[in-house]
């Protein structure tokens, strides 16, 4: 019958080797799998036998594009377990170094990746040939991310300088100055990111989505918070697996993360700024009601807008933090190893990343725990996939393609992440 | 298809991997648009949606191969590609995945998976080298954008890319830093260690855990020596030699000394 298959073999534009297939019949979505080619790395279990200390450098790996976001959570993890507290100018680094990542990878997002997507592009490259001045945008305003990376971090991709306790070395008040002179433009060109992703055209879709997030009492949220929902949920790290699970479906030989009644949530930029809308920066939020956003937002097309947002949020923080900072007595909190478990859930730029370590007395890793943000997005991808499908039926082949490849697009999916957990589907057919 | 201009054509690939250092070529902000003037970037899967067709001059190659179908894929990309470079650690060493090399990988997939009998993977984890002839190799966990920019130009221009082989102990001094070693009693790999991050971890008081693998004719028994008398226990120093590029020869074989 009227039978028609929309396939890609290898999703470009995403971090890491993916593929989807939906298939239609009579009009209506069959199925639609989003696939993971990418190959297994193991890392829970050749985390078992490290050293704690040894955490934020290995899972970095994870991730080339938001190794901070791995770090972050290992720190927090390993200082639950050891019962310190890194509080003052050490927590406010924290904050600030992960400004700088959701500068970078939103930015990389939002110009490279997702752009193109609207503007009819194969990507930024040939974007520029015609839009040269904002690709430029994009690339110097991406710089700036990778500077906070760098100066802090000592380079953008796998930082060096983050530690359980806090850091190696802490930068002078002086060294900070000429990244707040650099953050004064990058603010303006986040503000003009948002005006520019405000005039694309958006399909108008929405769905009514379990959004999951860190909420802070004051902060928008990077490394603290409950994990709240807007269906009630309100727990900490700790109560993390009591409420989600991974269920293993044969057809797409994936383990989703789920709530535990079963339901899809969706985690990153959406799910952070329509909890947290009243967290934002009064020039944030301002930016977010000009660019026509409410303050919670079910359309997953405007993603790229949100993720605007969140940039000139990242920026306006950034400045906030080392208008503020003091330097620290010293560069870390001493931390003792002992027997125990322990939660860390943060925001990465893709959303909720949780990790559990149990450690031995002599503070070894005997088990661990990972959920990256996009292993918890991936069921509510598909079921992205099938319900605005159908309304798009009348598109052509590749217009249909390219638009079902933008609609996976909308969470900025890193399989490089979630591969190391989720099963395979070799089948490339 | 060959392209009608004369522009050389270049891929970028992926395998087991974090996708680290084909981001280091779109973090090089400032060189990004004068690279693609150079060069066609023919296929980019992380920044371009384009087909795979003909063949390429050059070929960069990010990842280890751990895969049954990444072994038969990677002499296709060998096929395809005038010459061929491996960019970082995964690609050079077989990456942090080839811990599984010193493990038993079944046991692996089933604390990781429920269903371990849906994975298919190798029992290693392999630089590309051990697979297809390899024409340079860049090395680094992540690689360095600068030395990316160094071997892009060398390519183009029918030269040898300068990126020298010593110590990181080298750059270190050049860098007056007090040796965090000798001063501190911090425990270092620099000795050991390829250059090439800029001596990054000494300048930030921390000693350095050898992102770059090993670097030409090193000494890693008499460096084991100084460590232990640092006080590094035998499973320490296994650790220490036993991350990104744990499989590198000099690093696999003297981390096999060591351990409980």
């Amino acid at each position: 019958m009227a039978r028609r298959t929309i396939t890609v073999d290898y999703l470009a534009r995403v971090e890491g080797e993916g593929a989807f297939k939906v298939v239609l019949r009579n009009g209506k979505v069959e199925n639609a799998e989003f696939r993971i080619f990418e190959p297994p790395r193991f890392f829970e279990a050749f985390l078992r036998g490290r050293a704690f200390t040894e955490a934020p450098d290995i899972t970095a790996r994870i991730c080339g594009i938001c190794p901070v976001a791995y770090q972050m959570s290992a720190v927090h993890a390993m200082e639950n377990a050891l019962g310190i507290t890194v509080a003052g100018p050490l927590r406010a680094l924290r904050r600030l170094l992960y400004c700088g990542e959701w500068i970078e990878s939103h930015t990389l997002h939002i110009y490279m990746l997702h752009a193109p997507d609207f503007l009819g592009y194969s990507g930024a490259i040939e974007m520029a040939r015609a839009h040269g001045e904002a690709v430029r945008r994009g690339l110097m305003l991406k710089q700036v991310g990778n500077e906070i990376m760098t100066l802090l971090g000592g380079r953008e991709i796998h930082p060096i300088n983050v530690r359980v306790g806090g850091f190696y070395r802490a930068p002078r008040k002086r060294d900070l100055a000429p990244l707040a002179e650099r953050l004064k433009w990058a603010r303006d060109a986040a503000l003009e990111t948002v005006r520019w992703t405000a005039g694309f055209d958006f399909p108008e879709r929405a769905r009514d989505y379990t959004f999951v997030a860190l909420r802070h009492a004051e902060e928008y949220p990077f490394n603290e918070g409950r994990i709240v929902s807007n269906r009630g949920l309100d727990i900490t790290a700790a109560q993390y697996e009591d409420y989600f699970e991974e269920s293993h479906l044969p057809r797409s030989n994936a383990l989703h993360a789920r709530l535990k009644d079963g339901k899809a949530y969706l985690v990153g930029p959406l799910a952070r700024y329509s909890l947290n809308f009243d967290r934002l920066s009064p020039l944030a939020q301002q930016a977010a009601r000009d660019a026509g956003l409410e303050p919670v937002c079910n359309n997953p097309y405007r993603s790229i807008v949100v993720r605007a947002v969140e940039v000139l949020y990242a920026c306006d923080e950034a400045l906030r933090i080392i208008a503020a900072y003091e330097e620290p007595e010293r560069p870390f909190v001493a931390a003792e190893p002992r027997a125990g478990v322990g939660f860390g859930a943060t925001e990465a730029p893709r959303g909720l990343l949780y990790h559990r370590y149990r450690l031995a007395s002599d503070g070894t890793i005997q088990e661990a725990r990972i959920v990256p943000p996009t292993s918890q997005n991936q069921a509510s991808i598909e079921e992205d996939l099938v319900n605005f499908v159908e309304s798009f039926l009348d598109l052509p082949d590749d217009a249909l393609r390219q638009r079902c490849e933008q609609t996976v697009r909308n969470y900025d999916p890193c399989i490089s992440c979630a591969t190391h957990f989720l099963r395979l589907d070799i089948n490339r057919g | 298809m060959p392209s009608k201009n004369a522009k050389p054509r270049l891929a970028v690939w992926k395998f087991a991997s974090c996708d680290g250092c084909q981001l280091s070529l779109l973090d090089c902000e400032d060189e990004l648009l004068a690279v693609a003037q150079a060069v066609e970037i023919a296929y980019f899967p992380e920044a371009v949606r384009s087909a795979l067709s003909g063949r390429y001059d050059l070929s960069l190659v990010e990842g280890s191969i751990t895969t049954p179908d990444d072994a038969e894929r990677i002499r296709e990309v060998r096929r395809r590609s005038r010459y061929l470079v491996t960019i970082g650690a995964c690609a050079t060493a077989g990456g942090i995945q080839a811990l599984r090399n010193f493990a038993d990988v079944a046991e692996y997939a089933a604390v990781v998976y429920a269903r371990p009998d849906y994975i298919r993977t190798l029992a290693t984890s392999t630089p590309i080298a051990d697979h297809v002839p390899v024409d340079f190799e860049l090395r680094g966990c992540p690689i360095n954008k600068r030395q990316l920019v160094e071997v892009i130009s060398a390519f183009l221009a029918g030269r040898r890319p300068a990126v020298p082989p010593h110590a990181v102990c080298i750059e270190c001094k050049r860098n007056g830093n007090v040796c965090v070693m000798v001063a501190h009693g911090t425990p270092c790999l620099g000795p050991v260690t390829h250059t090439g991050c800029a001596a990054l971890c000494p300048s930030y008081n921390r000693g350095c855990y050898g992102c770059y693998g090993p670097k030409e004719t090193p000494n890693p028994p008499s460096l084991s020596r100084w460590l232990a008398a640092l006080g590094m226990d035998a499973r320490a120093l296994q650790r220490l030699y036993r991350t990104f590029n744990a499989n590198a020869a000099p690093f696999r074989e003297e981390s096999e000394r060591h351990g409980a």
